[in-house]
């Protein structure tokens, strides 16, 4: 019986070592440990033994039977993982082959930046307000103060659908609505649409854009003036512009100024885009809002105050991501709004 | 506006201060500095000579010898000028001299004649045409006395120093001067003005007995100045008036001409010379023209002129159109003895609209349209005759006439100090006010809380307090105000619902495929016959442009269709394979036409689309953003009689028995006329209606908790049967407890008889309150099955 269990162990390692799948194994599990095992069929024999050999045939037995167990689960095992490893190694697969089959949509650069200033604005607690493209000449010139004779009232300089009709020239008529609804205290900002008699060519267009903000309140002063546009245009173009307030003129604003930011090509250094000065072109007007078109608007100059700032988007846009013809901006070639 | 540095000098002492110092302080006081022009030139190794005997060259004919004298030596330089004589003096390059361009001078053989050095041009020594006298532009450079030879001519010629170039905003034509600019200087620098002093001394003759009379039109005509200068030779000017005017951009003309330019740039006011010989009558009469006259203006062109434009007359003949142009007939000539000097002052909204009627806007027309100091006429005619006695010009007659209708005075204003510490947030004492106004010339006496403010009559742009706190501010400097951030009630930022949606409406449409684009609000009237609007639609009424740039820019769109169209076409015909575009733009639609009040200006969202896609690929992208926005129950129904679309390929959108839109692939004809050799689908919808139907709450469903059941069934139908009615049957006969219907198949073919099409549903049912048996639904279906076999005529598909 010793040297039958013992021989059965043999013959059970031998195949497994020379088993060379699954299967194989399965078989031999068959073969030895099923009901009609080699095994099986040995151990029922057990009851013929005598008492004393009975425990200690027993004990060789489960000994045998348990190594053949393990051995099975071990070969099992192996061949599993190198079935797993067969199978990776097969699927390799070309990963420098792009499919692109999904695409993502553009939005257009100009509205981008329109966005983005809206919401800087926002943030430092305007309102974002819109307006009518099509204004009335009180709106558009007379209540911002515009002298009567002023050239940029001409046919020459601004579309019009009738003598009291016109296409807005900037977006300010929208503060004068907003004024005249909501009255003082207000934060707002309005960007939009403007228009202006200009041919077109690569740095003109007869549409562009601006956005313009106004705060009117009590006790407004230039230093509110200079710390908001200062905060924009740190937002806007990084930490280390700087700005320079220039005395100017427009009719809606006293006193006016003219703003300068850092040539955006050598940050202020000097160089022959900035004619050696640092400064680039001007990039904002604004001022301390005229009396009178407060007064226009039905606030009170003397308990009131307020400031406006404006400024054109299609040459900050242009700037910004150094498109150099504005003419880009209204064409809308895919190639082009693709890039942003 | 130019200011040579030079010129300055003589009214502010300012020799310590940098150009560039002097650019960025007077930029920051409010004079900003467009560029400094240095009137350095690249010249070397020319000097002044002295031509000694002129002789014809023996083998050119073409060519002179020449004897230089320039003080060392005598020079033999061969020359092809023709304006020379014996005793000019001249700029001589001498050999191993340089130009401007890099021009170098070399010894020269001209057929057997030795060359050493060259006679030069104002054009070789680097001058613009623009500024070159016409006596001087064909030939050598003939300078108006002798200077000491061999000295550089670039110090005679005055080419050293910067010339500064201001930008002069409207409000201040008191600086379109060199006074002006010295006032500016003066108060920036806190230093002392100093005017010239004007004295005209050896006067002759009597005035009345060349004019006996100057009448006005008071309207028009603020001053009327009048001088009379006689014994004149017209002849060049001395050099140093020559260089003035060519470094403030002026070509000099001759020496009365120059006199009155040089005093217009230096003090602001146009003047005129007229040829007193050429007056019918010892008088001057400022009218109004009448309508029709006709005239010749100087430059030689007949004007037709109308009653509003003002002349000047000698009662009989038109000497000159006011403040614009002077007459043909009364300009000075070489011939000249004697002239009648104005130096006037007209309404300055009369001659803006005389200049711009005739389109003929000069120097003097430019600035009188500005606005200028009634009270510099005097100065400005004395100036003249002082300088015309300085350069011995002629002799300027006793006495003057001044007819002065609408005298300007000075005027006074208050000024709160707190005001102007509340309005710029700084700090400053009432002396420290008082000190910045009256370097700008104003005085500012303190009268009790107030500072009571004169203002010179120059200063036309100062009205108003605010406009004194904007001078005190100037000075100050904005750059020194400290900066503050905003305080009081904080207040939150708001955007409007419109806004919200359109920007989720563009994040949905973004994850698509679609890129935003922009266009003209305003597009050509043949666009609409390109998209084929039929001649009576609404459509067509639409706003012209009083003014357009052009056609194709002349009417403000009722439709982003065309707009869309455009775009499509341009990347189409770019080679653009695949385009996927929308714009969301406002559209104009007048209340009644003309335009008697402003227009509705409506949104709306035109989307378009073309390459490897079909009408239902733009049909679900409008579905999921539609969807995104919780605009439910949206139907399709096919439309057929829209021209710009297809007839059997279009649908409106209607939701509520309310069309939001049109979807649809373009005609066949439209794509024609666009150049497109591809199918378009559009979808234009009224954005306006989309805001409204939005609903952007969400609230929590609870998730289903009981399994689906899920049947398939296909009938067979006639073709024309919609699948959207058969869907609707569906849902309609569910009993509430379908979740889904998915179309899954449309078939036409063998199987199928003809003119018939079999279509397949999955239909999934569930109940939110229970597990649904298999009997249960079999009921459902089978009332749905017969719902659609007693409405459409449906078989079961076995």
């Amino acid at each position: 019986m010793k040297e039958k269990l013992l021989s059965i162990r043999e013959e059970v390692l031998s195949c497994i070592d020379s088993a060379k799948d699954l299967n194989d194994i399965e078989d031999i599990r068959v073969k030895y440990l099923g009901k009609k095992g080699k095994l099986t069929l040995l151990l029922r024999e057990m009851g013929r033994l005598s008492k004393e050999e009975r425990p200690i045939i027993g004990k060789l037995a489960n000994e045998v039977r348990e190594e053949i167990e393990e051995g099975l689960t071990n070969a099992k095992k192996e061949f599993k993982e190198r079935i797993k490893l067969e199978k990776i190694e097969k699927e390799k697969i070309d990963v420098t082959i792009s499919k692109r089959t999904k695409k993502l949509g553009h939005r257009h650069p100009l509205l981008q930046t329109i966005e983005e200033l809206e919401n800087l604005f926002m943030n430092m607690g305007f309102s974002i307000i819109d307006g009518p493209e099509i204004e009335t000449v009180e709106n558009n010139f007379d209540a911002l103060n515009s002298p009567e004779n002023h050239p940029s009232r001409d046919l020459t300089d601004t579309f019009y659908i009738t003598p009291e009709i016109l296409l807005r020239t900037h977006t300010s008529p929208v503060q004068i609505r907003a004024m005249k609804e909501k009255g003082a205290p207000l934060r707002m900002v309005s960007a939009g649409r403007t228009f202006r008699f200009d041919d077109v060519d690569d740095t003109h267009s007869p549409m562009f854009h601006q956005i313009e903000g106004l705060v009117v309140g009590e006790n407004i002063t230039l230093g509110h003036l200079k710390y908001t546009i200062d905060v924009f245009v740190k937002e806007l173009f990084g930490k280390d512009m700087k700005t320079r307030f220039r005395p100017h003129h427009f009719p809606f604003t006293e006193p006016s100024a003219e703003v300068d930011v850092s040539c955006f090509n050598c940050k202020g250094k000097g160089c022959p885009v900035c004619n050696g000065t640092g400064w680039s072109m001007e990039l904002l007007g604004c001022g301390m809002v005229h009396p009178q078109v407060l007064k226009n608007c039905g606030i009170d100059p003397e308990k009131y105050s307020g400031f406006a700032f404006g400024m054109g988007v299609d040459r900050i846009t242009m700037v910004k991501y150094g498109i150099d013809d504005i003419r880009l901006l209204f064409e809308n070639d895919n190639r082009f709004l693709e890039q942003f | 506006m130019l200011v040579p540095v030079k010129w300055l000098r003589e009214y502010v002492k300012i020799d310590d201060i940098h150009s560039k110092t002097l650019a960025d302080e007077l930029t920051l006081s409010g004079s900003h500095v467009e560029s400094i022009i240095s009137m350095e030139r690249d010249i070397e190794k020319v000097v002044v000579g002295r031509i000694e005997k002129l002789e014809k060259h023996e083998n050119a004919d073409n060519l002179l010898v020449v004897a230089v004298n320039i003080g060392t030596e005598t020079l033999q330089i061969v020359t092809g000028a023709k304006n020379l004589k014996e005793g000019d003096c001249v700029p001589v390059a001498l050999v191993g001299a340089r130009l401007p361009g890099g021009v170098n001078i070399d010894k020269v053989n001209f057929r057997g004649v030795e060359s050493y050095g060259m006679l030069c041009s104002l054009k070789e020594l680097g001058y613009e045409d623009s500024v070159i006298p016409k006596y001087q532009r064909d030939g050598i450079f003939v300078f108006d006395k002798e200077y000491p030879l061999g000295s550089d001519i670039k110090e005679i010629l005055g080419l050293y120093g910067d010339v500064i170039e201001f930008e002069i905003t409207p409000n201040r034509p008191d600086c379109l001067s060199m006074i002006g600019m010295a006032r500016e200087t003066a108060a920036t620098f806190n230093r002392q003005l100093k005017l010239p002093e004007i004295k005209v001394t050896a006067e002759v003759d009597d005035i009345k007995d060349y004019v006996e009379a100057v009448e006005v039109d008071e309207e028009l005509c603020n001053r009327y100045y009048v001088r009379v200068i006689k014994d004149i030779v017209i002849k060049e000017s001395p050099l140093w008036l020559q260089n003035r005017l060519i470094e403030a951009g002026v070509r000099p003309i001759n020496n009365i001409v120059d006199i009155t330019n040089y005093v217009m740039l230096e003090l602001g006011q146009p003047l005129h010379a007229f040829d007193y010989d050429k007056l019918k009558n010892k008088k001057i009469v400022v009218k109004r023209a009448e309508e029709g006259q006709k005239m010749l203006t100087l430059d030689g062109v007949e004007r037709k002129l109308k009653n509003s434009h003002l002349l000047i007359t000698d009662g009989e003949n038109i000497l000159g159109i006011a403040g614009v142009m002077g007459g043909f007939e009364s300009e000075v000539t070489d011939d000249t003895t004697t002239v009648l000097l104005e130096s006037a002052n007209f309404n300055s909204r009369s001659i803006r609209l005389t200049a711009k009627d005739l389109n003929l806007r000069t120097e003097a027309s430019s600035r009188f349209e500005k606005g200028i100091d009634p009270n510099l006429c005097e100065m400005a005619a004395e100036r003249v005759c002082q300088l015309v006695e300085e350069i011995e010009a002629g002799k300027v007659v006793k006495g003057i006439i001044d007819v002065y209708p609408n005298v300007r005075e000075e005027k006074n204003i208050e000024l709160r100090p707190e005001k102007v510490n509340g309005l710029l947030g700084i700090e400053l004492s009432i002396d420290e006010m008082i000190d910045y106004l009256e370097r700008l010339g104003l005085k500012a006496v303190k009268d009790g809380n107030v500072l009571k403010v004169t203002v010179p009559t120059y200063r036309l742009d100062l009205e108003i307090e605010a406009d004194l706190i904007e001078e005190i501010g100037r000075l100050y400097g904005f750059h020194n105000v400290p900066s503050k951030p905003l305080e009081g009630i904080l207040t939150r930022g708001e955007k409007s619902f419109e806004r919200t949606v359109a920007e989720k409406a563009k994040t949905v449409l973004q994850a698509l495929g679609f890129n935003e684009a922009m266009t003209y609000s305003f597009i050509s009237p043949k666009a609409y016959d390109k998209i084929k609007v039929e001649e009576d639609s609404q459509l067509r009424k639409y706003i012209q442009i009083m003014n357009p740039l052009g056609e194709d820019y002349s009417v403000m769109r009722t439709t982003i269709i065309p707009n869309v169209m455009d775009m499509l076409s341009r990347n189409y015909n770019f080679g653009v394979k695949e385009c996927f575009v929308y714009e969301l733009g406002n559209i104009f639609i007048p209340k009644e036409l003309p335009l008697k009040e402003l227009p509705y200006e409506k949104k709306r969202l035109t989307i378009g689309m073309y390459g490897s896609v079909d009408f239902y690929d733009l049909k679900e992208s409008v579905e999921i953003m539609l969807e995104r926005l919780r605009i439910e129950d949206v139907e399709y129904l096919p439309e057929k009689d829209n021209q710009t679309f297809h007839p059997n390929r279009t649908a409106r959108l209607m939701k509520d028995h309310e069309q939001i839109g049109i979807i649809g692939e373009v005609h066949m004809d439209v794509l024609e006329n666009y150049d497109l050799d591809v199918r378009v689908y559009i979808a234009d919808l009224d954005f306006d209606m989309i805001v409204e139907m939005t609903n952007l709450e969400r609230r929590y469903r609870p998730l289903a908790k009981y399994p689906a059941i899920e049947r398939d069934i296909a009938i067979v139908v006639d073709e024309d049967i919609l699948v959207g009615d058969l869907e609707k049957t569906i849902l309609d006969n569910g009993q509430g407890l379908i979740e889904k219907v998915e179309l899954f198949d449309v078939y036409t073919g063998e199987q199928v008889s003809e003119g018939k099409k079999s279509v397949a549903f999955s239909i999934i049912f569930r109940s939110f309150d229970r597990t649904l048996v298999d009997d249960e639904v079999n009921a459902i279906q089978e009332n749905i099955i017969k719902a659609l076999e007693e409405n459409y005529n449906a078989k079961l598909r076995s």
